[in-house]
């Protein structure tokens, strides 16, 4: 089996399979105030010095939530419903149409039933945005903004956005940034504080933690009103009783991905690069969607070192995807579904990508499992594959 | 009991070289139903190398009908993939819904502005199912596609189910030999009660699931709302047949069809005090006209563009059995090919038949197809 689709997933760890098989042998609330529960609270809070000193936050700035749309949610909604709350002007969030849905839908949301309004944030043809984009969309009016929201790294094509640039540009307003930080955990480099970002989203199963358990850091400055009310966990921003096994996972997952990061990293560009070059030289018409990888930003890499994003035109992701997924290759056409249907990309579209060629994507991406025989293992199926695909489209397109 | 699969696979259809399994490779259409659950299972146990596809009908899955009877929810797909997981077979969504509002639901809607009365299911089977699916499952390296239509293949003739009261031949009958000879129909020796019965047996939570009646894409059964809706108010009389009196004003002749003796709202009995019925339909002045129902009778019948399913055109003039609804019953008749079309004498007359309707010819036993003409005169 050849599994490269870990944006969607990365196996788990077995240092976080042990630690939190540990975790579980114990009994605690971490809530309660005798000995069992000290000792859970102490897991918890070596976790989340653990987590902050991985990532250049304070451990008062680490919140632990279920995951990645939670994370996102809690940042959006409570930041957008805080900071109205203190100045009713505050209705318009800036957004990137490249964002993933656990923001854009919370955005929609937000706008549909709460009187926000949007500003999209256009990108430009690598999916990336411009500090002077964000800079003149608050310039329209910097007073009526609640918030604005760019990814730190796209899900689908790997493009990595100039966070601490977009931060300047909003703390020069106020304004506070949040980046959902998902994708750019454990493959880029990822400091919080150095970034400038007022809230940033995590979750455990992108970087071999697991799933179910995510984190927000967010500033001790910035306001933000709860999703769910309970027994004030959290200082009261997120209730719930802690899950001490995963807590204690994530923080190991996160630890072993920023601590191996630049080896890491270094492994999965060649094996990307690799992979590109092969099937662009089987495939010429194939086409790269986002950055190249081959610049710097914010001092580190342009794009994702797992990423390997490609259109190939002429043919259908969904008909690529199970003609791979036969002979044992398991990758994403990278967009999202409905019913499992998949929709043109809506970061494609964003991008300028006509709509045609968007369903011809598919998406590659590497991690920690990964090997040369993976890439071996598609370079060999891909030619075949990819001819079948295009007959299969020819032949929809001539009955028409 | 072993299910009758016995596709006819032309030269070109082999498996390839690049496939290194020798078996045939089945994609089993899978609607979130019964039928189509238990078909796959069939096809799956007979030894195919089966993969199960639900086609996605409408870009907007939520305003379709929910629930258990439309065939293009979230749920049905839901309910697909499960039972493909029980089977231990991939499942994928294949994304049907441009070709489906292009040539299903745009069809629907021009013949009934034509005043015609057409049947989409039978359309879908034509031009997507059938077309669209088969076409894109060939290519792909499938060798067949198996549905769990109620009809079976007995040397590449399509003939009726062993259930007379599910038999589905007659929405298949605009197929050809080539189309045909790709398709499975797993079910056609069983009737409905051992469908449910070996759905149950195996686990499928389908089992109890009702059987869909209703056109998929209007959610609540109104057709004549939805027709309204898609074509807007298009007023015009209706007249009767005998005094030439207009007897009502109508919004749209779409909301018409021939036979036709409820809703017509004519406020005021005939004279004689007999019921009246849509003898006729003229969509560009916008007159229907209504009369008695022995108007209604027909006795001779054109159809144009004929299908043979056989692939063989019969020698005509021949002795046929004649279907022209999915849910009606059969006359004897006489057929004959005139100008390249279908004219059939019947032997007895039928009451309401529409232009826009398809009529089947099946053998002098009524067994099998023989091919299907779309009605373009009756009477």
């Amino acid at each position: 089996m050849t599994y490269l689709d870990h944006a969607a997933t990365t196996p788990v760890l077995p240092a976080v399979v042990a630690a939190m098989t540990e975790a579980m042998s114990y009994t605690g609330n971490a809530s309660s105030l005798h000995t069992s529960g000290r000792d859970a609270r102490r897991r918890i809070e070596e976790a989340r010095e653990r987590i902050a000193a991985a990532l250049g936050a304070r451990p008062s700035e680490v919140l632990f939530t279920s995951g990645g749309t939670e994370s996102d949610n809690l940042a959006v909604a409570g930041i957008f419903r805080a900071r109205r709350a203190a100045d009713p002007r505050r209705t318009r969030i800036l957004v990137s149409g490249t964002e993933h849905h656990a923001v854009l839908d919370v955005v929609e949301h937000l706008a549909s039933d709460e009187g926000a309004t949007i500003s999209w944030l256009e990108v430009d043809d690598f999916g990336r945005v411009h500090a002077d984009t964000l800079a003149a969309a608050i310039a329209e009016n910097p007073a009526d903004v609640a918030l604005a929201t760019v990814m730190w790294a796209n899900n689908e094509v790997g493009t990595v956005n100039p966070v601490r640039e977009l931060s300047a540009v909003a703390h020069h307003h106020g304004i506070p940034l949040h980046t959902d930080a998902v994708q750019a955990v454990g493959q880029v480099p990822v400091d919080f504080a150095a970034s400038g970002a007022d809230a940033l989203t995590l979750t455990g199963h992108k970087l071999g933690g697991p799933s179910g358990v995510g984190v927000l850091l967010l500033r001790r400055d910035v306001a933000v009103q709860p999703l769910m009310y309970g027994g004030g966990q959290e200082r009261g921003i997120r209730s719930g009783t802690f899950d001490v096994a995963g807590i204690r996972g994530l923080a190991v997952a996160v630890d072993t991905a920023v601590s191996g990061l630049t080896e890491h990293a270094a492994y999965l560009t060649g094996l990307r690069d690799e992979l590109i070059a092969g099937i662009v030289e089987l495939i010429p018409d194939a086409v790269l969607s986002g950055d190249p990888g081959q610049s710097a930003v914010d001092d580190g890499p342009s794009r994702l070192p797992g990423n390997v994003h490609l259109r190939f035109p002429g043919c259908e992701g969904d008909s690529l995807l199970m003609l791979l997924d036969a002979r044992g290759i398991e990758c994403s056409t990278g967009s999202a579904c409905t019913a499992g249907v998949a929709r043109p990309s809506h970061v494609l579209l964003a991008m300028g990508v006509p709509e045609d060629e968007a369903r011809g994507a598919l998406r590659f991406s590497l991690g920690h499992t990964s090997t040369p025989a993976d890439v071996a293992a598609v370079l060999a199926a891909i030619e075949p594959v990819v001819a079948r695909a295009r007959r299969a489209a020819m032949a929809g397109t001539r009955r028409r | 009991m072993t299910p009758e699969i016995t596709p006819e696979l032309s030269a070109d259809s082999a498996p390839v070289a690049e496939e290194p399994t020798p078996r045939l490779r089945v994609l089993a259409a899978m609607s979130g139903g019964v039928d189509s659950a238990v078909a796959a299972a069939l096809a799956v146990e007979a030894g195919y190398d089966v993969t199960g596809v639900h086609m996605a009908l409408s870009r907007q899955p939520g305003t379709l009908r929910t629930g258990s009877r439309g065939c293009c929810t979230v749920e049905d797909a839901f309910d697909a993939r499960r039972v493909c997981d029980l089977l231990g077979i991939p499942f994928y969504v294949w994304d049907f819904s441009a070709e489906f509002v292009e040539d299903v639901v745009a069809d629907f809607l021009s013949e009934y502005s034509a005043g015609r009365t057409p049947n989409p299911c039978l359309r879908c089977n034509e031009k997507i199912k059938f077309a669209a699916l088969l076409d894109r499952a060939l290519a792909l390296g499938f060798d067949a596609v198996a549905t769990g239509h109620h009809v079976k293949i007995i040397d590449g003739v399509l003939h009726r189910s062993v259930d007379e009261a599910k038999d589905q031949s007659y929405v298949l009958a605009v197929l050809t030999k080539d189309q045909l000879a790709h398709s499975m129909f797993p079910l056609g020796s069983q009737n409905k009660d051992w469908v449910r019965a070996e759905a149950e047996r195996r686990g499928f939570s389908v089992a109890k699931k009702p059987d869909s009646y209703d056109i998929c894409f209007i959610p609540d059964g109104d057709t004549r709302g939805y027709l309204t809706e898609k074509l807007g108010v298009k007023t015009g009389s209706v007249v009767d047949v005998e005094t030439g009196e207009v007897l009502a004003q109508h919004e749209g002749t779409f909301g018409y069809t021939i036979g036709q003796r409820k809703g017509l709202n004519l406020g005021r009995p005939a004279a004689d005090g007999r019921p009246r019925y849509v003898l006729d339909i003229e969509p560009v002045s916008g007159t229907v006209t209504v009369g008695s129902a022995e108007r209604l009778d027909i006795s001779v019948i054109t159809g144009e563009n004929p299908v043979f399913s056989t692939g063989v055109e019969p020698s005509f003039p021949m002795r046929t059995v004649i279907q022209v609804r999915a849910h009606g019953g059969t006359v004897g008749g006489s057929a004959d090919l005139v100008d390249g079309r279908v004219r059939v004498t019947l032997d007895e007359p039928v009451r309401g038949i529409a232009p826009g309707q398809t009529l089947v010819l099946y053998d002098v036993g009524n067994e099998y197809v023989i091919g299907s003409a779309t009605i373009i005169r009756a009477g």
